[in-house]
């Protein structure tokens, strides 16, 4: 598998990281997988959330000490 | 002698090059430090005045100084386009192909409203993010006689109170003119609420609710038919407008692109603390220029300066320069034509809201003024 394009968005409250998942996923080509890296518990709900929206597929969300990395595939 | 070049001469570039002269006024006047300030244009803008553009409160010329008025006597501006960086060669290339040598470089260059970026947007739509959109969106409210307004917001953009504050501000002029009954505002944001800072979307959503805006979530605006006033999100959602009002999407700006310094959107990878381009040691970034995941807001350079202006001040002295930024914000939000309310956080500390008052508001209106202040790097 491709490696994941990291947006590291730790500690972003504005724009935030659901923002800077939809900043980078517009530039990327189709099929290109992007990690979101954020601090923020809301991110486990709602980039997943605004990926099915927005036809782009989830392909993985963990979280380790703190940090959610959620990982999204740009389908469209 | 230790030559430091600043390229970009406005909020964050300006603060930097007069904060840096405060503490090396002896050096310069030995001829052992030289500082200069590269900037494309000869006025230094105010940018949030554009708002009140807008709505006719302001005049364009109310917000605007000569950038050699504003800087310090000791620092040089050298005003023309820079073509591009070469981090290599430690010079900036003019485009009238003049070499900046630097021992330290500032990347101040702010970012661009990119309208063209969404399919029909600079056709069928307005902004207020440079004077000249600003005056015709004051034409444009001038000669509007009800009906639907649209708000889309573009990713990314800088100060990102300003589609609240538009918001607001319109809902107050529209019903000053007698137009609040025959007209319907209605917002949208990309997310899933109405502000990226939970608090702030918290407290705003009963206001919409008592003002009788409409809110849609989750539109990130892609598509735009101006023969059908009609406006698409990527999302699927089209909606109707008479008048179409856009806080576009912005991008990193073309020096940055020429140079290949920065990612896809022009935006120049930058350590979060130390705010040295990525890769290198003598490079600093600040404001709108960077890719990191904060507010592009005045603020935030503000913050900025204070960390790249002491780092150098202190590397020239032979120190280390230890500070680190550590992801301050502070924006007021306008939340009518008379109130006021602010917000602040970091990279650790989540903003807490605070409520509005008119006391704020002339605040607010009073740092219109004080701006200079802050630019001479005074305040
Ligand atoms: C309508 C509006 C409302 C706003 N309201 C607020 C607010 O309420 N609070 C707040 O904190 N912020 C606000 N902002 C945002 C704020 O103005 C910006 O975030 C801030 O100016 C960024 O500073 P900067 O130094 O990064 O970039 P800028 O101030 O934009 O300066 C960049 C400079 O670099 C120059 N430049 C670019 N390329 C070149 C080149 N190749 N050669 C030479 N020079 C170059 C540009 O001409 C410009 O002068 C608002 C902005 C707008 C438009």
């Amino acid at each position: 598998m491709d490696t994941a394009k990291i947006v590291d968005a730790r500690g972003s409250y504005c724009p935030g990281p659901l923002m800077e998942l939809i900043k980078g996923i517009r530039r990327e080509a189709i099929g290109t997988t992007l990690e979101i890296w954020s601090s923020d518990r809301g991110s486990a709900k709602d980039i997943p959330e605004w990926a099915a929206r927005a036809g782009h597929e989830l392909v993985s969300s963990t979280e380790e000490d703190g940090i959610y990395k959620i990982q999204v595939r740009k389908a469209r | 002698m230790k030559r430091v070049v600043i390229l970009g001469g406005g909020t964050g570039g300006t603060i930097v090059a007069n904060q840096m002269v405060r503490q090396l006024r002896q050096d310069i006047d030995a001829g052992a430090v030289e500082i200069t300030v590269v900037s494309n244009t000869e006025q230094h803008v105010y940018q949030p005045s554009f708002l009140y553009v807008a709505f006719d409160l302001t005049a364009p010329s109310d917000a605007k100084r000569p950038e050699r008025q504003v800087l310090d006597r000791r620092i040089r501006l050298v005003q023309g386009e820079a073509d591009r960086v070469d981090p290599r060669e430690h010079a900036v290339v003019m485009s009238d192909g003049v070499q900046l040598p630097y021992d330290f470089l500032v990347i101040a260059t702010g970012s661009r409203p990119a309208p063209e970026e969404i399919e029909g947007l600079a056709e069928g739509g307005h902004h207020f993010y440079t004077e000249e959109g600003a005056l015709k969106l004051r034409e444009a409210l001038q000669s509007f006689t009800g009906g639907r307004v649209v708000l889309v917001v573009g990713v990314p953009h800088k100060c990102p109170v300003a589609p609240l504050e538009f918001t607001l501000m319109l809902h107050d002029w529209l019903a000053a003119r007698g137009l609040g009954p025959s007209s319907q505002i209605v917002y949208t944001y990309p997310i899933g609420r109405p502000h990226s800072l939970e608090g702030v979307s918290d407290w705003v959503k009963p206001v919409f609710e008592a003002r009788g805006i409409d809110s849609h979530i989750f539109f990130n605006p892609e598509l735009v038919d101006p023969v059908a006033g009609t406006v698409t999100s990527l999302e699927g959602e089209t909606l109707s407008y008479d008048l179409l009002v856009a806080v576009p999407p912005h991008v990193g700006q073309e020096v940055i692109a020429r140079s290949g310094l920065g990612d896809s959107g022009n935006w120049v990878p930058t350590d979060r603390h130390s705010l040295l381009m990525q890769g290198t040691d003598d490079v600093y970034v600040l404001g709108d220029a960077t890719n990191l995941p904060i507010s592009k807001a005045g603020s935030t350079a503000h913050f900025q300066a204070d960390v790249v202006a002491g780092n150098i001040v202190q590397r020239l002295r032979g120190g280390h320069g230890s500070l680190r930024y550590d992801g301050k914000v502070f924006c007021f939000i306008e939340t009518s034509l008379r109130k006021a309310t602010y917000i602040t956080f970091d990279y650790q500390r989540p903003p807490q809201p605070v409520v509005s008052g008119s006391l704020l508001h002339l605040y607010k209106l009073a740092f219109n003024h004080m701006y200079w202040l802050s630019a001479a790097g005074i305040l």
